[in-house]
């Protein structure tokens, strides 16, 4: 079992033809996802690494009837890609693309969560499903099938956890990178009680960073609603107080989102915290040994 | 990117958002000019940086003759100003404002900032205005109303409403004038692709008009694309040189005051090696993002800009290959300690695809200042002991 994608998922990938989308489509179909065709404007017809190419993303869907999308359109237009999708009724949407405009994404969010699409992302190494299912730009063969399910705001250390629970023994069930731009789709509220559900994740990684709240939201849902054994590591204990200009930010979140206060939220939670993410493995194994 | 005072100011007054007349010098002759063509008989010289706490540290000061604006604007001009929002090092002040005094009756605050939580543009007010708003957002939080405007449906009257209700404004003529001020502030957010506007204070004259006497701009560097104008607004000097110059590489840096230079790839994993350093007894001298295109030209940059720090005393290059191979990295960091003199040891960790194979390419070049790690503990580790000078 795993979360939201696996062996049999349809994927479409939208900005299919380009340097990055053919790349990572290239990789992603090695792997073994079932990628069925791209979004192209005006290159509807074409073939592209054996798949065909659509003009838009309702033809793709009526002829290939997939339910997620791949989103790698450039960050000037990516929010209407997104919306897109929403539109001719994707169910979950992967944004990869790096450096969207804020303003865009909010607008493209609100949009989907009014067609009732998911998303992940932007600017996130995407979602795996081990040995079934990559969609996104992470590397295939670090994630070992196993029990664990990961969620992480950053790419890298979402490779560096997986590596190591894999190198303790234990591998992953589903492991997503939910990106860390200030709007984002699914973010651990959303995920968590997914992998709580899911029967063969036994325990759940959650890599944070500072900044924003989300990691204080998560600590009290796993509070209330998890069972299964959280591991969290939160970057950024030694991070510069950064030079500010103003007053805003500080009083918009009423918490300074520093990992100290994620740390002492979630430890309160009954969450394992690492102090760093060398341990994560240690951790996952102490955790699944009780 | 943020912008001066005098510039976010030139944009509300694009936008119809009052605000005090004024004009920008650069020298105090220009000051004392610029006092005579504004007129009156008082005047503010507010220094120019990209800090807040401008007023509590010295940079804004009142005169009441052109002799004090001048005596003033040499004060402030090329002073280093020092608020609790610039670092302990301060900032350069090379541009003054000259602004006609206003006549404060009420020192309110405005500002419009994403709510992350919310997912959509929060507008704060307070009528506690003024040098301390963040104590009184802190001791006393009710004091600021908050006012989410979803975008879809922009700025509506009631948003207006519970504004000026939830700030006790009753004088009528009063209200519209500030429904007005924070619609016309919340276009200027929208439309610029503002992360962020603050005005702290906005000020209620002895006439009952509204002003914004501070102006605090940050925009979205990912929509600068679509505002030339606004990037023309751009102070490189008030960049960190070293950390414009990684930009322009693609390399994300910021010094620190540690003893361990880091180069990783990716903002997270850069973040949990210096805590990981931090952790194991030693101290993070930067952080250096190379990002997901490590190479030999990338790498080599990175080593020059850690090692114009003289605290450096051994660097920890700490990279996951993902997509990009392990193998090609290390040939990279081999090219690049041959394009740079590296004279600090080089703790090496390579891991993800390949890691063995690069593993091998180290040991091979056995170069003395290249040491090879196994994983981000034992990497961190030989960083803490090469940089105490033991090996
Ligand atoms: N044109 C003006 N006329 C009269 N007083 C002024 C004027 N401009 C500024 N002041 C006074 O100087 C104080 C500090 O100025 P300002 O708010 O612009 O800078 P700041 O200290 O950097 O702001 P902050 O504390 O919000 O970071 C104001 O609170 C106000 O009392
Ligand atoms: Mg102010």
């Amino acid at each position: 079992m795993s979360i939201l994608v696996n062996k049999d998922t349809k994927v479409i990938v939208q900005g299919f033809t380009g340097s990055e989308g053919t790349f990572h489509a290239e990789q992603c179909l090695a792997y073994g996802t079932k990628i069925v065709g791209g979004v192209t404007p005006n290159k509807g017809g074409e073939t592209h690494l054996g798949k065909p190419v659509f003009n838009t993303v309702k033809e793709a869907v009526a002829a290939t009837g997939a339910t997620v999308s791949m989103v790698f359109v450039p960050p000037a237009f990516v929010a209407d890609a997104v919306m897109e999708a929403a539109d001719a009724g994707i169910e979950l949407a992967v944004i990869i693309t790096e450096g969207a405009p804020v303003r865009d994404m909010q607008m493209a969010k609100a949009y989907a969560t009014k067609k009732n699409m998911k998303t992940i992302g932007p600017n996130c190494p995407g979602i795996i499903t081990a040995e079934e299912c990559k969609i996104g730009i992470m590397p295939g063969n670090i994630f070992k099938k196993g029990n664990v399910g990961l969620i992480s705001k950053s790419g890298t250390l979402t490779y560096e956890g997986a590596n190591q629970v894999c190198k303790e023994g234990f591998g992953i069930t589903t492991a997503v990178g939910i990106g860390g731009d200030p709007i984002i789709g699914l973010s651990y509220k959303q995920l968590l009680p997914l992998f709580e559900a899911d029967p063969e994740t036994e325990a759940i990684v959650m890599i944070g960073e500072i900044g924003g709240d989300l990691e204080i939201q998560a600590a009290a849902f796993i509070k209330e609603n998890i069972t299964k054994p959280v591991v969290a590591f939160i970057a950024g204990q030694t991070a510069p107080k950064g030079k500010r200009m103003g007053h805003a930010g500080a009083i918009v979140s009423g918490g300074a989102g520093t990992a100290k206060e994620k740390m002492d939220a979630l430890e309160a939670a009954g969450v394992k915290v690492v102090v760093s993410p060398a341990d994560i493995g240690k951790a996952v194994k102490e955790v699944l040994s009780k | 990117m943020n912008i001066h005072e005098y510039q976010a100011k030139q944009i509300f007054a694009k936008y119809g958002v009052p605000t005090p007349r004024g004009i920008i010098a650069n020298t105090s002759d220009e000051a004392v000019a610029n006092a005579k063509e504004l007129g009156g008989n008082i005047w503010v010289v507010k220094a120019q940086i990209h800090a807040g706490g401008r007023g509590l540290g010295g940079g804004v000061k009142l005169a009441r003759s052109l002799e004090e604006v001048k005596t003033l604007a040499d004060e402030i001009l090329g002073m280093t100003l020092v608020t609790y929002q610039t670092g302990p090092e301060g900032k350069l002040v090379q541009k003054v404002y000259i602004e006609e005094g206003a006549d404060i009756k009420d020192e309110l605050y405005l500002g419009v900032v994403l709510d992350r939580a919310k997912e959509m543009p929060v507008i704060m007010a307070s009528t506690e205005g003024g040098m301390a708003i963040e104590d009184v957002a802190h001791d006393t939080p009710e004091k600021i109303i908050k006012v989410a405007v979803d975008p879809a449906i922009g700025f509506q009257g009631f948003h207006g409403r519970e504004l000026v209700f939830g700030l006790g404004i009753t004088d009528k003529a009063e209200q519209a004038k500030l429904i007005s001020f924070a619609s016309k502030l919340f276009k200027v957010y929208m439309e610029n692709d503002a992360e962020m506007i603050e005005i702290n204070p906005l000020i209620k004259t002895g006439s009952g008009d509204f002003l914004a006497l501070d102006g605090k701009m940050g925009f979205d560097d990912s929509a600068l694309y679509r505002h030339p104008e606004i990037e023309a607004m751009r102070d490189i000097s008030e960049e960190d040189a070293d950390e414009r110059e990684a930009g322009e590489y693609g390399l994300s840096y910021v010094s620190l005051d540690g003893e361990i230079g880091c180069m990783v790839n990716g903002a997270g994993l850069a973040m949990g090696t210096m805590d990981t350093i931090n952790y194991m007894g030693g101290t993070p001298a930067n952080f250096l993002d190379v990002g997901g295109k490590a190479n030999a030209q990338t790498v080599a940059k990175g080593f020059e800009i850690i090692l114009k720090n003289p605290n450096v005393k051994a660097i920890f290059v700490n990279i996951f290959g993902g997509i990009v191979r392990c193998d090609r990295i290390a040939n990279g960091i081999l090219e690049a300690t041959k394009m740079v003199d590296v004279h600090v040891p080089v703790i090496v960790r390579l891991d993800g695809t390949n890691a063995a194979e690069a593993a091998e390419i180290l040991r091979n070049a056995n170069i003395a200042n290249v040491i090879a790690a196994t994983d981000l503990a034992d990497g961190a580790a030989k960083a803490v002991k090469a940089a105490k000078g033991e090996n």
